[in-house]
């Protein structure tokens, strides 16, 4: 495939300039930079929260050093508690183009917004000298989340991702699936595959954490869709969310922005460590979808029944439909129609295969549904994590 | 896979998915057996495939996916309304069932 490289080493497959607001306040000026420039690789990305946040930080850091961008504008009020200083230099060191815009320190918004133009145009032809290289399958970080499940997901789409997610792992590709409130009732059956025995008791206190977070918040990781599309309870829903992780072996954890330190199959313990905090773990698909790119992902395969129409910033989305009817219905932003398998007419492996072939092409540079509709959705939001904060940023 | 309507995910599963919208009063010839469908269902929903008591686990994917919260007859529509997670309530827009 081809890919962008960058000064780090790390490869891309999109070059893509992020307009960072470090605090809600800044978010407007950002937003208008992001759109003057009206250029498909300037994209706008943000934390709202005034107070600093450990997680917030190193998944930031992450996410602009993230493979898939080339440089970095970063817009900060001024007085917000957003380590600013350290998210230029961790971004500088990674040798990207950076600039920070302070608003109080530029004139407010109007001025700000001028000099954000200027800054973007100088680093969007920066971004254009950046070499074009090959990389492999097994270079590749996969990552797959569902959403608006419903009860086809666990027949036809989620089993395609795992057909999938087998054939990227025996080329040496890595792969990380997610979500372990969406993994209550099937621990035991997953810990099997764990490569270690201890792994295996890891594996199941992560299901056992996520259960009593969600059991304290007062509601399980299941929407109303969910119901309505013939899911009747959590561990049903499960069954059909652990379908996406496919049949290879498990050979480890890892926490939202945490790179997998080797390849093969990773689970990503979303659920925050400690008593709850700051609310839901992820209060929406979009957040799963920012944390697998945080944590490497250049492409996220997203299944659905309901029909979820989001993409994301920075890594493309594939979206690979459940159910035949609700296809019919939104074929427009699904690449993938996995309601054949429903329908009778291809298998759960031709599917996987189909999905296949979509990476490659989308790692070449096709773009996805989303893409082409302009869906760059973020959001970001407080967690706290044990294993994430300033010594892991080090 | 849908040669028929439903389809039976696991041999010990005791509800079937359906992949097709049925009515009321069809006939479904499955798993060696012809099931009569007590009421309409959409495509995602289960259908008893046999006699549930109550307390029983419900069983898909040759795994259990929750319990019967009353005598479910084969035939009939399993979801909210007769069963339950054994984990966590589920919610809908207007209620919240299994608590």
């Amino acid at each position: 495939m081809r890919c962008y490289l960058r000064n780090d080493g790390s490869k891309g497959i999109r070059n893509t300039l992020v307009v960072v607001y470090l605090v809600e306040c800044a978010h407007h000026v950002a937003r208008s930079i992001v759109n003057k420039m009206d250029h498909p690789d300037v994209q706008l990305i943000g934390f709202p929260g005034c107070y600093p946040n450990n997680y917030a930080l190193a998944m930031m850091k992450n996410i602009c050093t993230h493979p898939n961008v080339g440089g970095v504008l970063l817009v900060s009020l001024g007085c917000e508690g957003f380590n600013r200083e350290y998210l230029s230099d961790a971004i500088a060191e990674s040798g990207r183009p950076v600039n920070t815009l302070v608003i109080q320190q530029n004139g407010g918004t109007k001025n700000t917004i001028a000099k954000g133009i200027t800054q973007s145009q100088i680093m969007l032809e920066q971004l254009a000298q950046c070499p074009i290289e090959y990389m492999h399958l097994d270079e590749l970080v996969i990552g797959t989340i569902c959403g608006g499940s419903d009860g086809t997901s666990g027949i036809s789409a989620n089993p395609a991702v795992g057909k999938c997610f087998d054939r990227l792992i025996s080329a040496d590709a890595t792969c990380i699936f997610e979500e372990t409130g969406e993994l209550v009732g099937c621990e035991q059956i997953m810990a099997h595959r764990a490569e270690s025995p201890e792994l295996a008791k890891q594996l199941i206190n992560c299901v056992v954490k996520a259960e009593n977070y969600y059991t304290k918040m007062g509601y399980g990781s299941f929407a109303p869709g969910n119901a309505e599309g013939g899911l009747t309870t959590q561990e049903e829903k499960s069954m059909g969310a652990y379908a996406k992780s496919g049949a290879s072996q498990i050979n480890g954890i890892i926490k939202p922005g945490e790179k997998p330190n080797k390849k093969g199959l990773f689970l990503m313990d979303v659920v925050p460590d400690g008593e709850p905090m700051f609310g839901f773990p992820n209060i929406s698909d979009n957040q799963e979808i920012v944390e697998m790119i945080a944590s490497g992902a250049h492409i996220t395969l997203f299944t659905t029944g309901r029909g979820s129409v989001v993409g994301s910033a920075i890594s493309p989305v594939i979206k690979i439909c459940a159910n035949p009817e609700t296809y019919a219905n939104l074929s427009d932003d699904m690449d993938i129609n996995a309601g054949a398998v429903i329908e009778g007419s291809k298998t759960v492996k031709q599917v996987g295969d189909e999905i296949f072939e979509l990476i490659v092409r989308v790692g070449n540079g096709e773009q996805t549904k989303s893409e082409q509709m302009g869906h760059q959705e973020f959001l970001l939001t407080y967690k706290t994590f044990d294993s994430i904060g300033p010594a892991c940023l080090k | 896979m849908a040669e028929n309507k439903f389809v039976q995910l696991h041999p010990h599963d005791n509800v079937i998915v359906c992949c097709q919208s049925a009515q009321k009063g069809e006939q479904i010839n499955i798993a060696n057996q012809v099931i009569t469908l007590d009421s309409s269902v959409t495509i995602g929903h289960k259908i008893a495939c046999q006699d549930i008591a109550a307390g029983e686990q419900i069983l898909k994917y040759g795994a259990s996916i929750g319990s019967a919260t009353e005598a479910i007859k084969t035939g009939q529509h399993v979801h909210l309304h007769n069963m339950k997670s054994d984990y966590i309530a589920s919610h809908t827009r207007h209620s919240v069932t299994g608590e």
